[in-house]
């Protein structure tokens, strides 16, 4: 596979959130706004990032068979170090996001992509497309977050564009908004790959 | 006693860990096509978690907080709940074989289920005594059988419907699990 490809791929093609359906509690649990979304996307970004790289090198030096473990640690770790940065820098956006800081350890993109890639391929590859499908994720859990807000609280990112007085549809920015508007982005997704494929199986 | 009871329904009903807070969504959506397999995913958990929220309550309180390296926790939690997942299932298949049977294909699903991650941390960060911790756990494992059980049961039904090929699968799933979580908030408020 092209390097371009291994970054790009997590974009569309094998997109985490609305392809392979991996992360979902984040996904849902953390969206109520755009900015939320994009924060989780990027701290998940950077825990991929680093996890893969440092699996990718050390992956000669780990027996087969304390692989799962010896990943988890090495996830665990880049975990806490983003926990522990962003409670520094980012203390009102740690809070809100909360529990599911620690819990990127068990977001099963991030150990799929230790698995199924780092533990096959070279440190550089390791980087893109660990880049690539924390993005492709980012960008997900971005869009996501947008749709809730613009539909439950006529605003993105903090910017309001209705008037004050204005009904929104609250029911999107609380739990039950987050299933429904997911099932129906990913009804959507379905709808134009059927419409792209259909002329190229007509020919 | 009245505390327990309230806190029982609240981790149960309230703030049900799936479909209001959103944890355990995995094995949700993986394992609620049948009725069975939801109740042996729920045994299952209602086993690990409650175990592990003692384990974990522990550590945090004869480990942890007293040697000061409250910042290991997550990588703490992680393994020791990893381990605690293999010894089970271990145990289990010594033990009582007709039970591996049940739960064995379950187990290994578990350890990376976020809930049981989840409830452990939750315990820790609300400052629950030891009892209430356990009471918090049995409940949160309640409330997602619950959750997983009705969730399974509709969507049985819904393997016949007549749906539009976009909405086919993962997407009507979410949309039901949308509803179902809109019911459940019917119970805000009590407790």
């Amino acid at each position: 596979m092209s390097l371009a490809k291994t970054f790009t791929k997590g974009f569309i093609r094998e997109n985490p959130v609305f392809v392979l359906l991996l992360g979902m509690c984040p996904t849902l649990g953390v969206t109520n706004s755009a900015v939320n979304g994009l924060a989780m996307g990027l701290a998940t970004t950077s825990v991929l990032l680093g996890s893969n790289m440092v699996i990718a090198a050390i992956k000669n030096l780990i027996p087969d068979k304390v692989r799962i473990p010896a990943y988890i640690l090495v996830i665990a770790s880049f975990v806490t170090i983003i926990d522990l940065m962003m409670s520094a820098q980012l203390p009102s956006l740690h809070e809100q996001l909360g529990l599911f800081i620690p819990l990127i350890v068990v977001n099963c993109i991030i150990l799929g992509r230790a698995e199924a890639f780092a533990s096959k391929h070279g440190v550089f590859e390791s980087l893109l497309d660990g880049l690539g499908m924390g993005l492709g994720f980012a960008m997900a859990l971005t869009m996501l977050g947008s749709v809730r807000e613009i539909l439950g609280n006529g605003s993105l990112f903090g910017f309001s564009f209705v008037g004050e007085n204005a009904t929104t549809m609250l029911l999107f920015i609380m739990p039950p908004g987050a299933f429904i508007a997911l099932g129906l982005i990913i009804a959507s997704v379905n709808a134009v790959k059927a419409r792209s494929a259909r002329p190229a199986a007509q020919e | 006693m009245e505390n327990m009871f309230s806190l029982f329904i609240t981790a149960a009903l309230v703030n049900n860990i799936v479909l209001v807070q959103f944890l355990g969504i995995c094995p949700f959506l993986g394992v609620s096509s049948r009725i069975s397999t939801a109740l042996g995913m729920g045994a299952a958990v209602m086993f690990v978690m409650t175990l592990a929220s003692i384990v974990t309550f522990l550590i945090q309180n004869l480990i942890l907080v007293p040697l000061q390296i409250t910042f290991l926790q997550t990588v703490a939690f992680i393994l020791v709940i990893a381990g605690l997942v293999q010894m089970v299932e271990l145990i289990i298949k010594k033990v009582s074989p007709v039970l591996y049977q049940a739960l064995g294909v379950f187990l290994p699903l578990i350890t990376t289920n976020c809930a049981i991650l989840g409830v452990a941390l939750l315990v820790v960060r609300n400052n629950y005594s030891l009892g209430e911790g356990v009471v918090f756990a049995v409940a949160s494992s309640v409330g997602f059988t619950l959750a997983l059980f009705i969730f399974a049961g509709i969507r049985e039904r819904l393997e016949f419907a007549n749906l539009p090929k976009a909405m086919k699968g993962a997407p009507i799933s979410l949309v039901t699990a949308g509803l179902l979580a809109l019911a459940f908030m019917g119970f805000q408020g009590i407790g």
